[in-house]
């Protein structure tokens, strides 16, 4: 069995990003990127299921400029056996990413395959779900928890009133959600060792996928501030203005 | 053209979050009928033909769709789109499952958590966690669209539409449902409540949030977690407000032992009046609070909840 894991280099989940009224752009000038907190965790899970030996190979993939190789290496660097690397000017939209992904799919038959349930900078969580459409294959989202059993593949999902268990024919396709497992650091001889792993490159043009997008970004701006900072001394001081000034009880 | 509307339901219930997409398909202007797709579900159609601006409602209920699974559920609604120009659904875990699998098989991009309507075809959505509003126009001749919930009111139930029985399409049989473990609490769910009292890594223990439960009895209030105290396992996720978990704008949320992190933040500052309890005044959530109280949880809470008893 072969896992792919998408993986997206987008700004640091620490970061406060501030938006560039003039270009009504994000301001990414000296910002701090990262892998995707979900990516770091479907990376976590690949490596953990080739070291129960369920999983003969890993491949981390990312799609974007060339700095997307560091992400890669940093996956490499946790674990994975090596990496692919599909050079576009920036992170194309998510429809465009899925086919992307799906060439690659083909290429390598992968047989699981695992992405992160959102990037944090769009916030989109469309691509997995996505690609088990290209794929026509099953989908698992928001996993808290992958098991194998025989042929199948059995996940908990983490939905809106609690908890649902649903057992996959493969391929499949799986997004985790943050309780799935705690991501490994990178040790230093790993850091080393992943220097020699291989990354392949490709261009859109090498697996005919149009790129043309179908969404137009017309303007970013900044949402509307938040008027806080206000303060009580009191329990009693409270529950008096909550009653009276704010007449919310 | 139309706009087809996916319902969020329990084969029981029609839940508000489709009156609130309702709403946002209104917007948009075309005829809107409502989809509901289920096993032994006609008591949520018949609640849905209640719903204001609905012009249709139509019905398809198989086992197979009883657990709402990705692959039937959205091979069905590819069957149907050769109808509308829209798909929308609230963006419930159902929706966000769902939509873009039948966004890609017909070839368009899917805008997600939409919180205002331009126009037909342009609509703006938070980024990076709502720390910025991208205004986004599809150049594709379908739209499909999940609704943030926190951003539109819940239409009205002041209708009486007709309700259509279609046939299912067939079961794929990619997946199969094992079980679900739904916490079906008695209070008001975290979405759709007026008031939410929300813990966090302050609370230390996952029985100290009985404290907030008292709270949230007097106020007829849901309870809400952050993440940390959710990982921690004080209570289970479904609990969890924030950019990853659920997005909520009460009248009004009380912040106990949370820092406010962005993440968190994401997820509730839209909420008509804050109040945060922490014992670091540094705290950034009380940049966000419009009554921040600077005290150990431990003595605030007993405290408040005495206070409450008092304004009856
Ligand atoms: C990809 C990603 C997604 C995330 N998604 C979410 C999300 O959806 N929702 C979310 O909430 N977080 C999310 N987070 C986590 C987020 O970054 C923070 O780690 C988390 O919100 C912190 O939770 P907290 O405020 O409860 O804990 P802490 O930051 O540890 O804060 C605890 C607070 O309690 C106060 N306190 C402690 N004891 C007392 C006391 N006795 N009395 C009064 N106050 C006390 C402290 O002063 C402190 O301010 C996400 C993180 C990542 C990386
Ligand atoms: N440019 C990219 N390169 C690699 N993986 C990506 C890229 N964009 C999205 N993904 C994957 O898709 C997941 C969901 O992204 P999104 O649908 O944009 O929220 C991410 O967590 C990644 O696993």
């Amino acid at each position: 069995m072969k896992v792919l894991v998408p993986v997206k280099r987008v700004v640091d989940y620490n970061v406060k990003i501030k938006v560039d009224s003039q270009s009504q752009d994000i301001d990414l000038t000296n910002i701090k990127m990262s892998m995707n907190p979900f990516d770091e965790i479907a990376v976590e899970e690949a490596i953990r299921l080739k070291e129960s030996g369920q999983v003969e190979e890993t491949i981390a993939l990312s799609i974007g400029p060339s700095q997307c190789q560091e992400t890669i290496r940093n996956a490499l660097a946790m674990g994975m056996d090596r990496g692919i690397h599909i050079e576009t000017e920036h992170s194309p939209e998510p429809l465009i990413v899925a086919k992307l992904i799906n060439e690659i799919v083909k290429k390598e038959e992968a047989d699981i395959i695992i992405l992160g349930k959102q990037a944090i900078d769009d916030d989109c969580s469309q691509t997995g779900q996505m690609l088990s459409a290209l794929m026509n294959c099953s989908l698992a989202t928001f996993a808290s928890k992958i098991t194998f059993e025989d042929d199948q593949v059995i996940v908990t999902r983490e939905i809106d009133g609690g908890l649902q268990t649903i057992k996959l024919q493969k391929p499949t396709v799986i997004t985790t959600d943050l309780r799935l497992n705690e991501p490994r650091y990178a040790s230093l001889p790993n850091i080393m060792r992943a220097k020699k792993k291989i990354i392949d490159k490709y261009l859109p043009d090498d697996l005919n996928i149009d790129m043309t997008p179908k969404l137009d970004v017309i303007k970013i701006e900044e949402p509307p501030k938040r008027q806080g900072g206000g303060k009580v001394e009191t329990i009693k001081e409270l529950v008096e203005k909550l009653k009276n000034e704010a007449g919310v009880i | 053209m139309a706009t087809l509307i996916l319902a969020e339901h329990d084969n029981i219930k029609l839940k508000e979050s489709t009156n609130k997409a309702v709403t946002a398909a209104n917007l948009i202007g075309d005829t809107i009928d409502i989809l509901v797709v289920g096993n032994d579900c006609m008591s949520v159609a018949t609640q849905a033909s209640k719903v204001t601006h609905a012009s249709k409602v139509i019905i398809v209920e198989e086992s197979y769709y009883q657990n709402m699974l990705a692959e039937p559920v959205s091979d069905l609604i590819v069957s149907l789109m050769k109808d509308y120009k829209t798909l929308m659904s609230p963006a419930t875990t159902n929706g966000k499952n769902i939509l873009p699998r039948v966004a890609a098989t017909l070839d368009v991009s899917q805008i997600s958590e939409i919180t205002a309507v331009i126009d037909k075809n342009t609509f703006e959505r938070p980024i990076y966690a709502g720390n910025a509003i991208a205004t986004i126009r599809t150049t594709t001749e379908k739209n499909v669209i999940t609704v943030r919930t926190t951003a539109f009111d819940a239409a009205t139930n002041e209708n009486n539409t007709e309700i259509e029985i279609l046939n299912a399409t067939a079961n794929p049989c990619l997946s199969e449902f094992i079980e679900e473990k739904i916490s079906g609490s008695e209070r008001p769910e975290l979405t759709s409540a007026k008031i939410i009292i929300s813990g966090g890594r302050g609370m230390q223990s996952g029985d100290n949030f009985s404290m907030l439960d008292k709270i949230a009895d007097k106020l007829g209030a849901a309870v809400g977690a952050s993440r940390a105290a959710v990982d921690a396992g004080f209570v289970p996720n479904e609990y969890q407000v924030g950019q990853t978990g659920k997005v909520v704008a009460p009248d009004l949320y009380i912040a106990v032992g949370i820092s406010g992190a962005i993440q968190h933040l994401a997820g509730m500052k839209d909420s008509k009046v804050i109040v945060a309890i922490n014992k670091d005044e540094e705290a950034p959530i009380f940049e966000v609070a419009d009554y921040g109280l600077v005290a150990d949880l431990f003595d605030a809470i007993p405290e408040l909840e005495d206070g409450l008893n008092n304004i009856k």
